[in-house]
């Protein structure tokens, strides 16, 4: 049987989504008898297959207009696309940047703080334009399963994989797996 | 303007995203290099009119990779605000939470993310030079390197609750003690974690001193150096006196981190929205320094454990005493401090106040109108969190200077050095961008922390002659 082939990425997050995936420990062995993993951040595979894979999971909140094209392609790319974590849930911390806004932020950040000599707010061409609402996945994509948590547990994480893995799609995860924190 | 543009993005097998942009003039030579790191939060501001107890949970969620050092960074601070000694009982759990964080990213580091570059080659096919190629070549190495980072994670989890986000440090302590069980299990796994760590040591000084040239030239430069020290100048990865030293091993200075801002200053440049710390007195770029673990072991007399004392006698002889300014060096210097962290947390198990129910000093008033610093030891290097509250405790300034910022100016340059010996635009491959990644995954990058991640443009790069002809094209 194929294995079933799974990209991840990050987006404005901590990478505490993919931390807490990789603390299903041992369990990872056993996983990769199932599934292959494509691109992901611990991958040096850039982008998800053009072909497609079958699951793709994003962390972390839409920020940027960066955030908003990795989003997109992998939502292209991947048949079930599973948003983890309160920040590609609800926009998590990185929402709080909503209450005062992206200016006020970046003044303070590259202008103001007090270890700062000739700030200069970045605005290359290289860079990512922050926007002025930070929000979750779902604003620019649609999302086929939510696990909140900050981070989910790692075996919230393996309950999914594995219900995917058996032919189900899991909707909503088991109580005790389903934690807002 | 250059003539060709490279762009590697995102850089991979590190923790955060970063980019690299090469550019090339017309004979297909690279004329210059920058390393962008994408995308910011802003804490700084919006922390501004909160509680300021509610830092240690709020400035981990900066980053899931070692949430602990923001963790503690921020509780050193709100002990500074609310002008609280935490009791030494507190002081050992929470070098003990941070030791099992500092075992857990060390090791993920080394065998997840650097080794398959070490044990598959530069040049691997880039489908498997990962963690599950490593898994597919040799699982029983793979396992070893799953169980030393689970044991790192489940020492935060045993006292904090949970492996990534924990709550355990506080405004003046610690809010729960250690169990006779924990100290026990924790106990009975320290023979077998400190094998695998002299295993990784084993591995990193084997292929150091197998391909001695490389290891030697490899994004090699001098910098000065930063880090805590005891106050016998031995090795420090919770509290001390920050050390820096200049790039032939002088001493330059030693002040308390309240002072730091005399000491450090950050410069912005327009195409990245990670800052460039600095000595102050010494200007930008000219006192730019590296952190972590080449900084650290470059600014220390001594480690004050056995074993990781011993290895690093014999490290420090690789330079005949001066500063080692090998990138690739990072990996075995990791490595020796996992060493360190895993003999100092048996050296804490045994100190018989570990088990003390005295974990907190509580404020007399209710008034904490104060200002506090916190720095402590990351895995990546000296982390720095300033505060000031309003009477209310309420956050009225932050200033946060990340440990991967400490090394921004450092990654630019290892990248670029790397760039200009090993691509050449004109025959390009995979294996010579992956150096490229390889000289900043010395560093151990946790771009999450220092302001975090940006989004994708593919990695496609053709080269096309003055005839219009296509000389080359690489995707991934």
């Amino acid at each position: 049987m194929a294995k079933i082939k799974i990209a991840t990425d990050w987006l404005a997050g901590c990478a505490g989504c993919h931390m807490s995936f990789l603390d299903i420990d041992e369990r990872i062995v056993q996983l990769l008898d199932a599934v292959e993993f494509t691109s992901s951040p611990v991958t040096d595979l850039k982008h998800p297959p053009k072909e497609g894979v079958d699951i793709g999971i994003l962390e972390g909140a839409i920020s940027n207009t960066h955030n908003v094209e990795v989003a997109k392609q992998m939502r292209e790319r991947a048949r079930f696309l599973i948003a983890v974590g309160d920040c590609a849930t609800f926009g998590g911390v990185v929402a709080m940047r909503n209450l005062c806004g992206t200016d006020a932020a970046l003044r303070r950040a590259y202008l103001e703080t007090e270890s700062v000599c000739g700030g200069v707010i970045p605005d290359s061409q290289e860079l990512g334009k922050p926007l002025e609402m930070v929000t979750g996945v779902d604003s620019v994509v649609k999302v086929d399963l939510f696990i909140p948590g900050c981070p989910p547990r790692a075996d919230a994480f393996f309950y999914a994989l594995s219900e995917l893995l058996a032919g189900r799609t899991p909707v909503v995860l088991p109580p005790e797996l389903f934690l807002y924190d | 303007m250059s003539a060709r543009k490279i762009t590697i993005e995102p850089v991979t097998r590190i923790e955060g995203h970063g980019r690299v942009t090469i550019h090339l003039n017309e004979e297909g030579q690279v004329e210059e290099t920058f390393f962008h790191v994408d995308e910011f939060r802003g804490l700084e501001k919006f922390c501004e009119g909160r509680p300021y107890f509610e830092m240690p949970q709020i400035t981990q969620r900066i980053c899931g990779i070692c949430p602990v050092s923001h963790h503690l960074a921020a509780s050193k601070a709100c002990d500074a605000v609310a002008r609280l000694e935490p009791p030494r009982p507190a002081k050992l759990l929470r070098e003990l939470i941070h030791m099992g964080q500092l075992v857990q990213s060390h090791g993920m580091h080394f065998f997840h993310l650097a080794a398959p570059d070490l044990l598959l080659g530069f040049d691997a096919d880039p489908a498997v030079r990962n963690v599950f190629g490593i898994i597919r070549a040799n699982p029983e190495l793979a396992l070893k390197a799953v169980s030393l980072r689970r044991f790192g994670q489940q020492v935060i989890e045993r006292l904090g609750g949970k492996r990534v986000h924990p709550n355990f440090a506080v405004a003046g302590g610690v809010n729960g003690p250690l169990s006779d069980k924990d100290r026990t299990e924790i106990a009975a796994e320290l023979k077998a974690m400190t094998g695998i760590a002299g295993e990784a040591i084993a591995i990193a000084k084997n292929w150091l001193e197998s391909n001695q040239s490389i290891a030697e030239a490899f994004a090699s430069f001098p910098s000065s150096y930063m880090g805590l020290v005891d106050s016998e100048g031995g090795l420090q990865l919770y509290d001390g006196e920050i050390r820096v030293k200049d790039a032939a091993g002088n001493f330059v200075a030693q002040f308390r981190p309240e002072h730091y801002l005399a000491h450090v200053a950050e410069h912005v440049e327009p195409w990245s929205f990670l800052k460039f710390p600095y000595y102050r007195k010494l200007g930008f770029p000219e006192g730019t320094y590296r952190v972590g673990p080449l900084g650290r072991l470059n600014v220390i007399d001594r480690i004050g454990t056995p074993m990781a004392q011993a290895e690093f006698l014999q490290y420090r002889q690789i330079n005949g005493g001066r500063p080692i300014e090998g990138s690739l060096y990072y990996h075995y210097a990791r490595m020796i401090e996992a060493l360190y962290c895993l003999e100092r947390i048996d050296e804490l198990l045994g100190d018989p106040e570990i088990m003390s129910r005295d974990l907190r000093s509580v404020p007399s008033e209710v008034k904490v109108p104060g200002q506090g610093v916190g720095v402590i030891e990351a895995p990546r290097g000296t982390l720095f969190h300033d505060y000031s509250t309003d009477e209310d405790g309420l956050l009225t300034r932050v200033n946060l200077i990340v440990a991967t910022g400490n090394n921004n100016w450092a990654m630019h340059t290892a990248s670029g050095l790397v760039a200009r010996a090993f691509v050449d635009g004109n025959k390009l491959s995979e294996g010579m961008l992956n150096r490229v990644e390889a000289a900043i995954r010395c560093y151990d990058p946790c771009l999450s922390c220092s302001t975090h991640a940006i989004g994708q443009m593919p990695l496609v790069v053709t080269l096309v002659g003055a005839d219009g002809s296509v000389l080359d094209r690489i995707s991934r």
